[in-house]
């Protein structure tokens, strides 16, 4: 059996200022060894909050947080050992070159001068970063004060590493290459726990995500169980050169017990379909009288089950 | 501010077994044992850090393996070890910053007052009776606004900057240690400082008056633990403003609060002479004064032939504002890094 690294139970925080805020609502989730688990939800659904709540910077209002068996409102100082985290800020060390935060951040752990140093330069190899190490954090561009923010998150070797909102403020390319990074840290075996409201994101980077709205969680599996129980759907977009007797064409497609819709449209025929084994080349057969000029996939997204779940889009 | 939350998180950051029910518990248990394993620690790695932190030197390669890893309580020393080092290095690396800072305002105070008054003849003015010189009455004073200074140079500002603007402390707040050490690590980094502040206004002392300053040191011990008191008081209340202070209103404590406590800090007239001027509704109202005890704590110590207030008032005050700040200061960054 794979140990749970991560263990929230029944966990509540609410804030009582002059409008009574229930951030997190009851969440209970279970994070597996070595697994990319995301939190999906738009602003405010709860996912920093928990966040902070498992990374001992709040305190919940009920309910218990593990991280490797440590409890982190218990004993805190000893839980933080296990945790690396990369806040959605840039809190790089302004006062240190890139080198220096990895450094004396090892030191804080308890890394002697020659196991620090050793590390640090280790990552700076790592992270491609060597070529920066003696750079301070306000030269660094977005994703590179990314890319030092993770190292440092990691480097002592934490079991967990916690990534809020690790794209935001990203351009697309840095984005890319931050999901690369995360995706190379599965070697490492460490587990990694990701807020976003990206669906992208969630989809490519998670082996498993909890959907959360209003401090709840909404729904729980793996990226393709939740589209496929969920009713996501591929879609179709054929442009056809003529259109003439298509209304036959989309009857007899939506007949197929596989499909749910088909309809002519502008440029020729739309096709939507819960799944897509062995439709496709019905689909070139029937239109290519037509003259298929061109053929747009989109695979089920998360999109369409997170506003099925919510009632609400999540680009807010 | 919710209190049951932060004695909530105060408790919870001790370490298991050490059940106390005091209703601070957090900031006793163990404090002298902490300290002085940081301070042997500090010092053997002092050395190592002075051999080159950056690139070179590996001679001590294997100190300290066992700790990297292995649960227990000497991760705590190791962390807090590790924040100082930090903040030794941005020190260090600006240190000439750090001396033009500390050393500026006394030497040009005693270059005007103590050197180009005096030359400009007539009696000074704020000269006072018994013959005594000012520049001798001034050190004392200058000793204890240059570790006020420090003390709020050190901890206010870059806390007020780290908790509005840059958000740098997060990582150093998730280090593996109880919040209440990343607190008292600050204050002792700005305690050092201002002893070294302190200290430097000595040598200024005697060079630059035109007349000599009479400094004299009757009880080293005393001297050391005013010095003590006197920067750990400043470092709390550092952490005080620092915490609470808005980095965009920082400006402002200077001239509403640092400069009022130090004109009426007894730091340019010893405390017994308002009683001798007939200002004894100032000579009480400044009691309330933390800069009063240590300008006359150092007036005692340094320049002993000076009217002082007594030892038993000097060192209770000292130590009784210390903890309320450090109290109040421990609060305040609790209630910041905590939610």
């Amino acid at each position: 059996m794979i140990p749970l690294i991560v263990e929230i139970e029944a966990l509540t925080k609410v804030y009582e200022s002059k409008l009574r805020v229930v951030a997190v609502d009851g969440i209970d989730l279970d994070l597996k060894e070595g697994e990319i688990f995301g939190l999906l939800g738009p602003n405010g659904a709860g996912k920093t909050t928990t966040i902070s709540i498992a990374t001992t910077r709040t305190l919940p209002t009920s309910g218990t947080v593990r991280i490797a068996g440590i409890d982190v409102v218990q004993h805190p100082a000893h839980a933080r050992r296990h945790i690396g985290v990369v806040p959605q800020f840039n809190t790089l060390d302004r006062s240190l070159t890139v080198y220096e935060n990895l450094y004396f951040h090892c030191r804080y752990f308890g890394f002697s001068h020659a196991q620090a140093k050793a590390r640090a330069l280790e990552l700076l190899g790592q992270f491609l970063l060597t070529e920066r190490k003696n750079v301070y954090p306000a030269q660094l561009s977005g994703g590179l004060a990314q890319r030092v923010q993770i190292a440092r998150a990691i480097a002592h070797r934490p079991t967990v590493l916690f990534l809020d909102e690790p794209s935001a403020g990203l351009d697309p390319q840095s984005r890319m290459a931050m999901w690369g990074t995360v995706q190379e840290l599965r070697k490492e075996g460490i587990t990694v726990l990701l807020t976003t409201h990206y669906l992208e994101e969630a989809d490519s980077l998670s082996d498993r995500l909890a959907i959360l709205d209003y401090g709840r969680v909404l729904a729980l599996g793996s990226p393709e169980k939740l589209k496929a129980t969920l009713g996501a759907h591929t879609i179709f977009d054929l442009k056809l050169k003529s259109r003439d007797g298509l209304e036959a064409v989309a009857a007899a497609l939506k007949a197929r017990p596989d499909v749910t819709g088909a309809e002519v449209t502008a440029d020729g025929l739309r096709v939507i379909a819960a799944g897509s084994d062995g439709l496709l080349p019905d689909i070139v057969q029937a239109s290519a009288r037509f003259g298929l000029r061109d053929l747009k996939i989109t695979e089920p997204s998360l999109e369409t089950v997170f506003i099925q779940l919510t009632g609400r889009d999540l680009r807010e | 501010m919710n209190n049951s939350k932060e004695i909530r998180g105060q408790r919870s950051e001790i370490s298991p077994g050490s059940g106390e029910a005091a209703p601070h518990p957090a900031e006793r248990p163990g404090l002298g044992v902490h300290l002085k394993a940081f301070l042997a620690l500090f010092l053997r790695d002092l050395e190592v850090l002075t051999s080159g932190l950056g690139n070179r030197g590996s001679g001590k390669a294997d100190s300290g393996n066992s700790f990297a890893g292995s649960p227990g309580s000497g991760i705590f020393f190791k962390a807090f070890l590790g924040l100082f080092l930090r903040d030794l290095r941005v020190l260090l690396r600006e240190f000439h910053v750090f001396l033009a800072r500390v050393g500026m305002q006394p030497l040009l105070f005693l270059f005007v007052f103590t050197f180009i008054l005096p030359r400009m003849g007539g009696a000074n003015l704020m000269a006072t009776g018994g013959g005594v010189d000012f520049g001798t009455i001034l050190l004392p004073g200058l000793m204890a606004v240059a570790i006020m200074f420090s003390g709020i140079a050190s901890v206010a500002l870059p806390l007020s900057q780290e908790f509005g603007v840059t958000r740098e402390i997060d990582d150093r707040v998730m280090c593996p240690l109880p919040l209440w050490a990343v607190a008292l690590e600050k204050v002792c980094f700005s305690a050092m400082q201002s002893i070294i502040a302190a200290l430097l206004v000595i040598p200024m002392a005697y060079y630059v008056p035109a007349a000599p300053v009479r400094v004299h040191v009757a009880n080293w011990f005393l001297l050391a633990l005013v010095l003590v008191l006197s920067s750990l008081l400043t470092g709390s209340l550092g952490l005080v403003i620092g915490s609470t202070v808005n980095p965009r209103q920082i400006g402002l404590v200077f001239s509403i609060l640092v400069v009022p406590i130090t004109f009426l800090g007894c730091v340019y007239y010893p405390w017994a002479n308002l009683g001798k001027s007939g200002l004894v509704w100032i000579q009480i109202g400044v009691l309330f004064n933390p800069i009063v005890y240590m300008s006359e704590g150092l007036r005692a110590s340094v320049t002993p032939g000076i009217t002082h207030m007594p030892w038993w008032a000097i060192l209770l005050a000292l130590v009784f504002f210390t903890a309320a700040l450090g109290r109040w200061g421990l609060r305040g960054f609790l209630g910041r890094v905590l939610s």
